[in-house]
């Protein structure tokens, strides 16, 4: 049940990033709980933050105030500031969330969000989310075959009257499934609640070795502000 | 007189949209007999079925299972109703809903109240009925379509209902599957009410077919008899595959 440690992690990192300045030191703290992860993995899942780090990259040319001359280059010093920030955030917040999902699967994170009291209503839509995706996407697809197959193709604004009818005969099927599947819900005796997981039980070292994470990176923190 | 599984007596529903699906509709089903019940598309078989547990409530006439009046408007006897009506879904997708065989098994029972290792006991004992005991811990995406469907009827399995009612079973099986399904159902002892289009399916499984067609029961009878009656099939849109002779 290594789940809500690293849950415990992701909700509690943000809060200490909030100093930018401090936020590098528990970025050494996460690659350090990373360890049993390949790196290379962590690098490519990484990539998904690069939109991010574009963004931020152009920050120091806008801006007001101070000016900053660097590589020849006249940079604002606020943007830069701004810039730093994002890239660092960012970075911590695609490290923790690659930490946990390399860690715990999407049930066990379900099973974690519950124990930590999240309302039930909210774990319920999440858990049926994560059973229908795959049926729901597979009907995408196939009404994307069953297009291609007469001939379509989506090749400019023209089409798009045809890709939002499928959007929209698609809402209107996920709309009738969800019907049925409360039927079927009902039929079985469904009254509000689903069925938790009993077994659950949190030793003290687990929340020790969950808080460790943000323990550190807040410890961090008040010493740099300390100084 | 044997004890009655189901009795429907003059059932008529009419839909908020002016559309009349049943007209009176009579039924009773022994203990322990597997009954087909055959019909067109439309004739109504659906709306039949929504209404042994009380999902429609009861307009007109009455409904009662293993001798309990089916009444929607008693949340208390809507419960156990519900753990005495075993309904099967033609869309295993739709049964389906937890994200783990397992945990979906165990749905019904643990709204039931059952916990503990009475729970795994149960959902154990299911899943072996259908012979998919290997397959607990899978996501019900990574089953195969026969597979699921056999899920799903563990999943109603489970509540050891009065009356197990499966809305066509055999579609979308293939040959083995269907074989398989069959051989499952066969092996059961339990009372069966079987929606169907696939008469040879039906033939194989029950000793008793009703046609339901236009909201009514048109006939009801040895399964035999009915189904060598072509001119009454060919009256209510149902036909034996080519070649299939009883």
């Amino acid at each position: 049940m290594a789940v809500l440690l690293f849950i415990l992690v992701a909700v509690a990192t943000p809060i200490t990033n909030i100093d930018a300045h401090i936020a590098y030191f528990s970025v050494i703290w996460l690659a350090l709980a990373i360890a049993k992860i390949p790196p290379l993995i962590v690098i490519k899942r990484s990539l998904i933050e690069i939109p991010f780090v574009a963004f931020a990259l152009l920050m120091p040319f806008f801006g007001q105030g101070e000016r900053v001359d660097f590589l020849g280059l006249s940079l604002y010093q606020e943007g830069i500031n701004a810039g730093a920030a994002i890239i660092a955030k960012a970075t911590l917040g695609v490290l923790s969330a690659i930490l946990l999902s390399a860690t715990t699967t999407a049930r066990e994170i379900l099973r974690g969000l519950e124990v930590l009291r999240l309302p039930s209503m909210l774990v319920q839509i999440a858990t049926f989310m994560l059973r229908y995706l795959n049926v729901v996407t597979d009907e995408m697809e196939r009404m994307r075959v069953a297009r291609a197959s007469r001939g379509f193709e989506a090749k400019g604004i023209r089409h798009w009257r045809v890709l939002a009818n499928s959007a929209g005969a698609l809402f209107i099927r996920s709309y009738e499934r969800g019907e049925r599947v409360h039927l079927a819900m009902l039929s079985r005796g469904y009254s509000g609640t689903l069925p938790k997981e009993e077994r659950v039980t949190i030793s003290p070292n687990q929340i020790v070795l969950g808080l460790a994470l943000p323990l550190l990176a807040l410890a961090s923190l008040l010493i740099s502000v300390s100084l | 007189m044997r004890e009655k599984s189901l009795e429907i007596s003059e059932l008529a529903y009419v839909y908020p949209d002016g559309n009349q699906a049943l007209y009176g509709v009579n039924l009773s089903i022994s203990k322990g007999e597997r009954v087909a019940l055959l019909g067109p598309n439309g004739a109504g078989k659906t709306t039949l079925v929504l209404h042994l547990n009380g999902i429609i409530p009861t307009m007109q006439g009455k409904v009662r299972v293993a001798g309990e009046l089916v009444d929607a408007k008693n949340a208390e006897s809507i419960r156990s109703i519900r753990h005495k009506v075993g309904i099967v879904f033609q869309d295993p997708d739709d049964q389906l809903f937890m994200p783990t065989v397992g945990e979906d098994v165990a749905f019904g029972p643990y709204n039931a109240g059952l916990r503990g290792l009475e729970l795994e006991k149960a959902v154990k004992d299911a899943l072996e009925l259908v012979g998919m005991s290997d397959f607990i811990d899978r996501p019900p995406h990574h089953l195969s379509f026969g597979q699921r469907r056999r899920v799903a009827v563990a999943t109603v399995l489970v509540m050891k209902p009065a009356i197990l009612v499966m809305d066509e079973p055999s579609s979308n099986l293939d040959p083995a599957a269907r074989r398989e399904l069959a051989e499952i159902i066969t092996s059961l002892d339990i009372t069966l009410l079987m929606v169907t289009h696939d008469l040879p399916f039906a033939h194989e499984l029950c000793q008793r077919a009703v046609i339901l067609s236009a909201g009514v029961v048109v006939a009801d009878g040895q399964i035999g008899s009915v189904l060598s009656d072509s001119k009454l099939l060919e009256a209510h849109r149902l036909e034996l595959p080519k070649g299939f002779t009883l």
